[in-house]
This record gives C-alpha cells, sequence and structure tokens, in this order.
C-alpha cells in the first residue's frame, strides 16, 4: 500500500494521511449486511413476527460477521505494516493511544445504561410496585400480593426463578479475572524489559485465563437454565443478570482474541521494549474488562 | 518532501474514477462534502415528511393519510432530522473546516474517517426501507417510548433499531477522531485557548457525542430484548418500568439537544466578530459556557419527565437543575451582544443568519424556560408548545446556524461567491416563513392541542391552517438554498483568499478554493 507521506526533514512524516482505501467502504457495506441480515434473524428465530418467516437472515448475517472479520484483519494488518515501515510519527501514536482511550470511555458508557437500569429497577421500580413513596394504590390494585424483595424471586407477573449465588463459580471467576489482570501486567513489565521468554509466559497465561473465565460462564448459563430456573424471561432480576453478565462475556471474548492476537504476534517476533501500542491497547482493554467484573460482581451477584 | 501518488489508477472509465474517487477518499475536505451532501439530502427528504403531516393538519379531521401513516411520517421526520439532518451537517462542517482553523493537513485517522461517513447512507437506508415493510414504518414517534415501541411497536422497529446502532458506531468514531485531531494536531502556537470557538465547541460535542450515543445504543438494546428475548425491562409484570426506558432514553437526549446546538454557538462565535469587525467579546467565559454547558447536560434528563409522577424531590433538582443551564446560556448571549456593541456591521448572508439564529435561538431558550418549571409543564407536556420549542432551537438554531456557516465559508470551499441579493432573499424568507409555521404551535399549544395527533379540536383551525402554509413557504425557500449552493458551486465571482474584511484565522490564509491538501507544513501560530 502506497503512502503519502508528508515529512519535513527526517523520520516518520509530520502528518499521516493514507491513500484512499477500500477498507471502510468494505467495512460498511459489511457492517450493513450484518445490521441487515441480524434483523431478519431476529425475527425470524424468535417468532414474534408471523410475516417473517425463512431462515436466510441467519446466513445473511453470518456473511456480514464473516465480512466484518475480514475487514478487521486486513485493517489491522495494514496499520501494523505501516507501522513497520516506519510511518508511525510520536504525534501519530499520541493520537491511536487516545483514540484507545475514548473507545474505552464509549464502553463504559454502554455498560453505564444497563447499570443504570439495574439501579432503577432495584432501588425505584420494585419497592413502588410493593407500594413504596406514594404507590400504594399501584400495589393494591394491581397486584396486591407482590413483595419487595431482591433478587427478585417472584414477579409481580408470577415469573419464578431461584437466585445465583454469589460465592460459588461467580466468586472463582472474580478471582481468575483479577488474577488475569496481574498477569498481563507481569507480561507487560516482561516486555518493558525485552524478556521474551517471561513475556510469552504471562501473555499465555492470561489468555488461558480469559479462556476458562469463558468456559466456566457457559457453565454457569447452564446451571440457571436448568438448575434454578433463571432465564433472560425470568423477570428483570433475569434481565438485568444476562444482560450484563451477557455483554460482559462478549467483551471477555473479544479482549481474549485481542490477547491471543498478540500473543501470535510475540511469537513471530513482534513489538520491542518502547515500542508495543498494540499491546498497550489491548491490556488497557483487558484491564476494562476487569474493572466492569468488579462491578458486576458486587452489584449482579453480591448485593 | 511532499509526495503526491494519484489516488486512484489512472486510465479508467472516468465514472468508474469518479465514483472511485468518493467511495474511496481518506481526504477530510471530500469526507466534509460527503457529509454535508448526505445531510442537505436528508434534510430534504424529512421536510418533505413534514409536509406531508402538514398537509394533513391545514384541517380538522382525517383528509389524506390514515392516523397510522401520519404517526409513520412524525416519527421517521424527528428521526431523519436528527440524525441525518442536523448532525451529519455539522460533523461534515468539522471535517472541512477544523484541519483549516487548526493549521493540520487532514483529520487524525483519515481511514476512520471515511468509515464513519459511509456507514450513514447505509444506516438511513436501513432505517427508511422500514417505510416498505409489512406493518409500515415505526410510528410511535422519534423518542420510540417503550412500551409504544416495544410491545406496541410494527416489524420495522427492529430495523430502525439496527439502524440507530450502525448510526451510533458512526458518530462515535467521528467524535473520537475530531476529539483526538483537535489534541494532536495543532499547529505550533495553537494553545487549546488560542483555537477558534468553532473548534472548541466541537471538541465539547465531541465529547458527549462520546458519553451519550452509547447510552442510546444500550437503551435500544434493551428495546430488542424486550421485543424479542423475553426481557422485561420496560414491562412491569416482571418488575420492569417503561420508565427506565425514559430514564436512560433522556439520559442520552438531553445531552443529545446540546450534541445539536453547541456547534451552532461556535459559527455565531466566528462569524458575528468577523461581520462586526470586532474580538470576540469573552472569549475565555465562551469557552467555560460552553463547558458548563455540557456537564450540566447530563443531569438535567428529568426535565423530560415531570409528568410521570416522579418523587417531588426529584421534580426539584431537575427543575432547578435545568433552570441553572440559563446562566452560561445567558453568557452566550450576552457575549455575542457585546460582540456587537460598537462594532462596524455589516449585513452580509451569513451574519443575517448569525443574528437570526441569536433571536430565534433566545425565543427557544426563553419557552424552554418556562418549560423547565415543573408545576406548568404539567400543562405544557406533550402539547404543541413544546413543538414550538424544540423547533425554535433547532430550526433557527441549528439548521439557521448551517446555513450561516455554509454562505461564510462556501467561498473558501467552491472559489466563488454566492449571490448575494439571492442569498438575502433567502434569509428573509426563511425567517418569515419559519415563524409564521412555528410560532402559532405556541399558542394552539398552549390552548391544549395535544402533539403527535393527526386530528384536532374544530377551535385549532385557523393558526394550523397558518402554519401549514407557513411550513410549505419554508420549504420552497429551501429549494432556492439548494439553487444558490448548487450556483456557487458551478461559478460566480471570484473570491479572495481572505473572502472577508474582517476576517481572522488560519482557514483563510490558504488560497480560494482550498487546494485538496492543506498545511503540508504546520504553520506558525504566534
Amino acid at each position: 500500500m502506497s503512502q503519502e507521506a508528508i515529512h519535513s526533514g527526517d523520520g516518520p512524516p509530520d502528518y499521516y494521511v493514507p491513500h484512499s482505501s477500500a477498507l471502510p467502504i468494505v467495512g460498511s457495506t459489511a457492517l450493513f449486511i450484518t445490521a441487515f441480515g441480524a434483523g431478519h434473524f431476529i425475527q425470524q428465530s424468535t417468532d414474534t413476527v408471523p410475516t417473517n418467516t425463512g431462515s436466510f437472515g441467519f446466513w445473511i448475517f453470518l456473511i456480514g460477521l464473516v465480512a466484518v472479520a475480514c475487514m478487521m484483519y486486513s485493517w489491522f494488518s495494514t496499520v501494523v505494516k505501516e507501522s513497520y515501515q516506519g510511518l508511525v510519527s510520536e504525534k501519530l501514536d499520541r493520537s491511536f493511544r487516545q483514540t484507545m482511550f475514548w473507545f474505552i470511555v464509549s464502553e463504559i458508557m454502554f455498560f453505564a445504561a444497563f447499570f443504570g437500569a439495574l439501579f432503577h429497577a432495584r432501588v425505584i421500580t420494585v419497592p413502588w410496585l410493593a407500594g413504596a413513596s406514594d404507590n400504594l394504590q399501584t400495589h393494591l390494585l394491581l397486584w396486591p400480593d407482590f413483595a419487595d424483595t431482591w433478587p427478585l424471586f417472584l414477579t409481580p407477573g408470577g415469573g419464578l426463578t431461584q437466585a445465583m449465588a454469589a460465592w460459588g463459580l461467580p466468586f472463582i471467576n472474580t478471582v481468575i479475572l483479577v488474577t488475569s489482570s496481574v498477569t498481563i501486567t507481569l507480561a507487560h513489565w516482561a516486555l518493558k524489559k525485552n524478556s521474551r521468554g517471561p513475556l510469552k509466559v504471562w501473555l499465555g497465561l492470561t489468555v488461558l485465563l480469559g479462556s476458562v473465565f469463558l468456559v466456566l460462564q457457559v457453565v454457569e448459563y447452564v446451571e440457571a437454565y436448568h438448575e434454578l430456573g433463571l432465564t433472560m424471561s425470568s423477570g428483570i432480576y433475569g434481565s438485568t443478570f444476562f444482560m450484563l453478565t451477557g455483554f460482559h462475556g462478549a467483551h471477555v471474548t473479544l479482549g481474549t482474541i485481542m490477547l491471543a492476537v498478540m500473543l501470535i504476534r510475540t511469537m513471530r517476533g513482534h513489538f520491542t521494549a518502547d515500542d508495543h501500542f498494540a499491546f498497550e491497547a489491548s491490556s488497557w482493554y483487558w484491564h476494562f474488562v476487569d474493572v466492569v467484573w468488579l462491578g458486576l460482581f458486587t452489584f449482579v451477584y453480591w448485593f | 518532501m511532499i509526495a503526491h501518488a494519484e489516488t486512484v489508477p489512472s486510465g479508467r472509465n472516468p465514472l468508474v474514477k469518479f465514483i472511485l474517487r468518493w467511495l474511496l477518499t481518506t481526504n477530510h475536505k471530500e469526507i466534509g462534502t460527503l457529509y454535508l451532501s448526505l445531510s442537505f439530502l436528508l434534510f430534504f427528504i424529512g421536510g418533505a415528511m413534514a409536509l406531508t403531516f402538514r398537509a394533513e393538519l391545514a384541517q380538522p379531521g382525517l383528509q389524506l393519510m390514515g392516523a397510522d401513516f401520519y404517526n409513520q411520517m412524525v416519527t421517521l421526520h424527528g428521526l431523519v432530522m436528527v440524525f441525518g439532518a442536523v448532525m451529519p451537517a455539522f460533523v461534515g462542517l468539522a471535517n472541512w473546516m477544523i484541519p483549516l482553523q487548526i493549521g493540520a493537513s487532514d483529520m487524525a485517522l483519515p481511514r476512520l474517517n471515511n468509515f464513519s461517513f459511509w456507514i450513514m447512507p447505509f444506516a438511513f437506508g436501513l432505517l427508511l426501507s422500514s417505510l416498505f415493510m409489512p406493518g409500515g414504518a415505526p410510528n410511535f414517534g422519534w423518542t420510540f417510548y417503550a412500551p409504544l415501541s416495544t410491545t406496541y411497536g410494527p416489524p420495522s422497529t427492529d430495523f430502525m433499531i439496527l439502524g440507530i446502532h450502525m448510526m451510533g458506531i458512526s458518530s462515535i468514531l467521528g467524535a473520537i477522531n475530531i476529539i483526538v485531531t483537535i489534541f494532536n494536531l495543532r499547529a505550533p502556537g495553537m494553545t487549546l485557548m488560542k483555537m477558534p470557538m468553532f473548534v472548541w465547541t466541537w471538541l465539547i460535542t465531541a465529547f458527549l457525542l462520546i458519553m451519550a450515543m452509547p447510552v442510546l445504543a444500550g437503551v435500544v438494546t434493551m428495546m430488542l430484548t424486550d421485543r424479542h428475548f423475553g426481557t422485561s425491562f420496560f414491562e412491569a409484570s416482571g418488575g420492569g418500568d417503561p420508565l427506565i426506558f425514559q430514564h436512560v432514553f433522556w439520559f442520552f437526549g438531553h445531552p443529545e439537544v446540546y450534541i445539536m446546538i453547541l456547534p451552532g454557538f461556535g459559527i455565531a462565535s466566528e462569524i458575528i466578530p468577523v461581520f462586526a469587525r470586532k474580538r470576540i467579546f469573552g472569549y475565555t467565559s465562551m469557552v467555560w459556557a460552553t463547558g458548563s454547558i455540557a456537564i450540566l447536560s447530563f443531569v438535567v434528563w428529568g426535565h423530560h419527565m415531570f409528568a410521570t409522577g416522579m418523587p417531588l424531590a426529584t421534580e426539584l433538582w431537575f427543575m432547578y437543575a435545568t433552570m441553572v443551564i440559563a446562566i452560561p446560556t445567558g453568557v452566550k448571549v450576552f457575549n455575542w451582544v457585546a460582540t456587537m456593541w460598537g462594532g462596524s456591521m455589516t449585513f452580509e448572508t451569513p451574519m443575517l443568519f448569525a443574528l437570526g439564529f441569536v433571536v430565534m435561538f433566545t425565543i427557544g431558550g426563553l419557552s424552554g424556560l418556562m418549560l423547565a418549571i415543573a408545576p406548568v409543564d404539567f400543562q405544557y407536556h406533550d402539547t404543541f408548545f413544546v413543538v414550538a420549542h424544540i423547533h425554535y432551537v433547532l430550526y433557527p438554531g441549528a439548521i439557521f446556524a448551517t446555513m450561516a456557516a455554509v454562505y461564510y465559508w462556501i467561498p473558501k470551499w467552491t472559489g466563488n461567491m454566492y449571490d448575494e441579493r439571492l442569498g438575502k432573499i433567502h434569509f428573509w424568507t426563511a425567517v418569515i416563513a419559519l415563524n409564521l409555521t412555528f410560532f402559532p404551535m405556541h399558542f394552539v399549544g398552549l390552548a391544549g392541542m395535544p402533539r403527535r395527533i393527526a386530528d384536532y379540536a374544530l377551535p385549532f383551525t385557523g393558526l394550523n391552517t397558518f402554519a401549514t402554509a407557513g411550513a410549505f413557504l419554508l420549504g420552497l425557500t429551501q429549494l432556492l438554498f439548494l439553487y444558490i449552493v448548487i450556483k456557487t458551486v458551478r461559478g460566480g465571482p471570484k473570491a479572495t483568499d481572505q473572502v472577508w474584511e474582517g476576517a481572522k484565522g488560519l482557514e483563510w490564509t490558504v488560497p480560494s478554493p482550498a487546494p485538496l491538501h492543506t498545511f503540508e507544513v504546520p504553520p506558525k501560530v504566534d
């Protein structure tokens, strides 16, 4: 890929103006295919829209996802190659760092929406449905038998569920994730000292811990569905439980993939002691995922 | 050393080359033009929808359409105008002007910039295709309140949700790019407190976008799972609450209102000093006022929900917090007026639009203060008074600011001066038409005419007929604007580099029209 290099002397260019690129338009087309397929897939698979039958939605959705993944692979490898051509100036490096920072901020706000729903339900909605504040009439007229408990075992409409205990698998998962935050930091320290051996060990261990976390979460979901009767449709407790842990799990999956890519790149000899932004970005992301989990453990499982 | 290679391999069919150029470009000026063009197109689509339901409202009773189609038009009009016309117009201006104003050669992440733009046409394709789906387009208003959008929404609601997800991705990536550009690519010597006001307001807007758009993504995701996967976020029988929808939605929605006006503040702060031939009055206070408005915008969302039965203490908090916003906004209006005080004023079209902005946005701001008072809001809530308020802040606010910016910078973009006489005709007819359209809505609203209803009681007829006539005139004036823009792009008196006598700033130091690549060597600012 040719580059429009703007130099004012030696070293990397002052400004980074890459050539016109087909990556973005491929990406936006792929995103559109994914969204279009997802809409049909959801309608066709949940049977809630009688006019939409068939199964093409799933395949379009899958094609879109594969296309998005290919685009991202190609985009990131382009950036890696550009970095090896010495095109990344200090200024651009700073831009990348800040971009990752703001991206993580936006991710935090995404989780904030679901935490907001959880807090409102616990602190306001459930007590109100049981008659708190000035809602006695709502309580008496609509659901006189409804009691204010959390976790909400019995919904106003009569849905029953059991709660997920905090100190079983969830606690083990907390230990795993916190440990993985330590191992990724040890990997980073090793990288900064240019000790490649420990770097590979600690990074590999982090990927492993991330994968174990995901496996245990699957085990936990199976237990919830089959033993506790806790599902997405068991009232607001199930809704917030699966929405928060589900999106968190999706982020752990993404983070694990990112770290696995970093491991492969390390094996291939990428990164130096003072130039390893991709590694750092992945580790920031991993810490973010970890911190969100601590919030989840505290407010979804524990209290 | 500067090396330019051909962007597209030569020797191809000119049409293919033309299409590839616009599909693949990484140039901030070209991407800015793409954003502005898309926004102009969607402005006319959203406007046509408005005229459709205004035609129905010309008389009481149902003449032209059923209530359901009326509701679909109202919903799509709102969504298209907010996400398709106003926001991309400001992003287009940011793309064109921020690098020129801070002395950078391009945006920090040019490929990402192209990605942010090209998501938009797909997102709106998805949204507008809902009109042709079984059950029709979304029909519950642009705020898509649960349970109207969950239990009762048509099947196309799912595609609206996915369209909103795509717009959100586009906005967040675009906002990150703008922040990073402003923080890292300023010319040497341009400290933060020397940045032009348009750059400052966009920096803060980008921050609002990053904070607010993910929350919108969260709320529409909850809608989707409530619709299809049995969750009960907004369903009381499962322990959820439709109010959760409103809280989360308006936590996004109120910053969104400022996303649609802060860049307009920046534009007015650019234009007024130039045509008053004075420095802007109170630059520092302008910056602080913008920041204060942004922070306050996150703690006032409940003023959209006064009539929902929130506890008294909550109502009081949201009422007083909302009123506090009048202080930084008042600082801004004061500064604009003080800038003009004792200046040598001339009234070219950009200045006319900027003045129209200041005067009529203030009218919208004052009706906003009325709406902020919780006890009286019980009367105004969900009436045409709210419609009048929002259109006074958005039409002479966001849209007039965009038009002012187009007249102000189009000589720099095209190298040609626009037709001053036609520009003045455009301004005055637009002012008359817009007041004819929206002013009567205050009265019918106070008298109790509800919004989002296709029919109305007989006593409201006269004022509604007025409003409909005004709306069609307003639509016509925008066709005149389209003509003026096309005419300027095609030719006209040549513009000088400085264009305006009182214009200062880096964008006026480059040739008119601005060449594709500018500031390849960063300029020095003292």
